[in-house]
């Protein structure tokens, strides 16, 4: 049962396992929540969803689907009918019960369709929707979505429909799931580790030396742990010709994201100038000149340039040249000075390799960049984070 | 077991249908949400409405999965045996327990706390996969395995510093604590002040979510810090028409330290207010 809901959810990209399917099933058996849909959508939520980014999806899947339970009489192949069947026998008093038997189900379903129309022309006329529920089968579909919405609850009680309908986690989705299993493994050869920090683990070499040293008496050192200290900076070209690649970006974006433990990332526009942002929403109005963000961050940062480097070469070579604002300083300046700041950088490119020679804009940068561009494929990826841990 | 709230807590439908699946299911509860919503406070208050004792576990940067299960205090044995101490011929003496231990050994329900588990290294969680799992673990000093008679209700709460692993999601069930709305908002000042004057707990909110609404803030207000301003506000005894003015827009509202935590957003605001003034 609900095998069609959990593919829906998976059709519709929701990180979703079977695990959790079953979960979700055992929760069911056990009445975890109650009958209604509202208690269902909050309990699948729970079940299914693991990130707030993904409740937004979860909202438009979830509203899609139970709007197709109110065309079930026209669309019989989509429709779970033993959850429906299951949900409305719930709600039915004994007398409709035996009614329904004695009507048959495809017989029902038919009266269900012409009680749906008529209630829709009904709706328009003013009257209310939940009331018919008393004399008819129908009645208490008031919870299906559609009847819901028309019914109109008492003022102050929030439903789930009014969450998933207003989709108040839109915000969240801002990032893209995590099918990018690869991208971290590549960029996991980045790791380093370091010993830094509190001195908590035992250097028994030392102590034994130590304690040689002593004639027998013990001497203990202590020495701090290893940790992954690399220090990760990506800067990320965005809007413009970059549309093309917003996905494979994304998926590096939320990769590196969960595998360095110092990231910090700001966005540019087709080249680096003075400003750089963290918001593309408030890009105007939330500026980091960049002269700040190179003395915020050290040079034992690695820096990370994600950009097609397809503009005219005016942009890169001109005081001037920026197509946002008058620039006093051309970008190839920018771009220098912050190799300078960040000795260890590379520059990944989305546009496939073999068409670099063709674009004199690409040419200059990787010139700037000292041959380290890589392509923003896997490969690509492996070969950047060799360079940079050169 | 069901929890439904409590007299000092407001919880959403939608929270205490998670918690009571996680109860019922006896799966951890992964919280997230804005930071001041509550997250901390949950774990509390499902243990107290339960009735069940709490073990709370702050995870820190530095903070290894093995402490939750236990620590063997090498250092501490070596230095007693090179004073000749008796205890130093008995291991267990050197095995100090770890929260999730003395939760397993409690022989009743209990309610695990794991603050913060996004503070932790990015490996912290996996670590746990199967400890969580099974709810048993294995000391490998003394050759025993530690289980569980009854599973403990764990909660752990995230604010999503770092993304966590898939394979332990899987095992949790999830709640994002969505900022309170107005109304919800209303009962939990209800709770806290009972006997708060009406219009000034109205006239407040109004000005709390209106701070909230201004764009490019560091750091928004949250719950705990109405609560705070409220607190002052009742303490100094300011009337409810001191916060609305005719022109609020204009005003910087009293107390307002209590709401704005981050120099820069006091600045903004005031920037903010000038700029309204200017306009006038």
């Amino acid at each position: 049962m609900l095998i069609d809901f959990f593919l829906h959810l998976k059709a519709k990209k929701l990180p979703v396992s079977t695990r959790e399917f079953l979960t979700l099933l055992e929760a069911l058996k056990e009445h975890v929540a109650g009958n209604s849909i509202d208690d269902f959508y909050f309990l699948a939520r729970t079940c299914l969803v693991k990130d707030e980014t993904h409740y937004d999806k979860f909202d438009q899947a979830f509203g899609e689907y139970f709007k197709g339970v109110t065309k079930l009489p026209g669309l019989d192949a989509d429709i779970p009918e033993e959850w429906l069947k299951m949900l409305m026998k719930k709600h039915l008093t004994p007398e409709e019960k035996a009614k329904l038997e004695k009507l048959g189900w495809d017989k029902l379903m038919e009266e269900f369709k012409k009680r749906l129309e008529e209630q829709k022309e009904r709706h328009a006329g003013g009257s209310k929707w939940i009331g018919t529920g008393g004399s008819s089968p129908f009645g208490h579909g008031g919870y299906h979505p559609e009847g819901i919405r028309i019914g109109g609850e008492s003022a102050g009680n929030r439903t789930a429909i009014k969450v998933w309908e207003n989709r108040e986690y839109r915000n969240l989705d801002d990032t893209v799931e995590l099918g990018t299993r690869n991208i971290k493994i590549a960029l996991r050869r980045l790791r380093r580790f370091a010993r830094e920090g509190a001195e908590d683990e035992l250097d028994l070499d030392g102590t034994i030396a130590g304690t040689a040293r002593n004639a027998g008496w013990l001497d203990i050192r202590m020495r701090p742990e290893r940790h992954n200290k690399v220090k990760v900076l990506l800067f990320l070209d965005i809007g413009g010709s970059m549309d093309d690649h917003i996905k494979v970006c994304e998926e590096l974006f939320s990769a590196a994201k969960s595998e360095f433990k110092h990231l910090e990332y700001y966005y540019f526009h087709n080249c680096i100038y003075d400003y750089v942002w963290k918001d593309n929403r408030r890009r105007h109005g939330e500026r980091f000149p960049l002269w700040d963000v190179m003395h915020k961050y050290g040079e034992d940062y690695k820096v990370v340039v994600v950009g097609d480097a397809t503009m005219s070469p005016y942009e890169i070579l001109q005081p001037g040249g920026s197509v946002e604002y008058s620039n006093e300083e051309a970008g190839a300046v920018w771009l220098q000075r912050m190799l300078d700041t960040w000795p260890r950088a590379v520059w990944l490119n989305p546009e496939p390799e073999r068409l670099w020679d063709y674009r004199h804009s690409i040419e200059l940068v990787r010139t700037i960049f000292n041959n380290r561009m890589f392509p923003l494929t896997l490969a690509g990826l492996e070969r950047a984070m060799r360079e940079l841990n050169k | 077991m069901r929890f439904e709230g409590t007299n000092t807590y407001v919880a959403t439908p939608d929270l205490m249908l998670a918690v009571n699946a996680a109860i019922t299911l006896q799966r951890p509860l992964l919280i997230k949400g804005e930071p001041g919503t509550g997250k901390t406070m949950l774990a509390e208050e499902v243990a107290g409405a339960l009735g069940v004792p709490l073990l709370q576990w702050h995870i820190k940067s530095t903070t290894k999965a093995q402490q939750g299960l236990y620590e063997y205090d090498a250092v501490s044995r070596l230095r007693d045996s090179q004073l000749g101490d008796e205890k130093v011929k008995d291991i267990a003496n050197y095995i100090v327990k770890g929260v999730l231990w003395q939760a397993f050994e409690q022989g009743k329900p209990s309610v695990i706390l794991i603050d913060e588990v996004d503070k932790a290294d990015i490996e912290f969680p996996n670590d746990l996969l199967r400890e969580l799992d099974r709810m048993e673990f294995h000391v490998y000093e003394t050759r025993q395995t530690i289980r569980a008679a009854v599973r403990p209700i764990v909660i752990i709460t995230s604010n999503n510093e770092k993304e966590l692993p898939d394979a332990f999601l899987r095992r949790c069930f999830f709640h994002y604590i969505k900022f309170p709305d107005k109304e919800t908002m209303g009962r939990i000042v209800d709770v806290h002040f009972p006997k708060l004057k009406q219009n000034l707990l109205r006239e407040a909110m109004e000005v709390f979510f209106e701070l909230r609404e201004v764009p490019g803030m560091k750091k928004k207000p949250s719950t705990s810090e109405l609560l705070d301003w409220l607190k002052l506000l009742v303490a100094e005894d300011i009337p409810p028409e001191a916060l609305r003015s005719k022109d609020r827009k204009t005003v910087v509202p009293p107390l307002a330290g209590a709401l704005l935590k981050n120099e820069q957003d006091v600045h903004l605001f005031e920037r903010l207010v000038f700029m309204a003034r200017q306009n006038r």
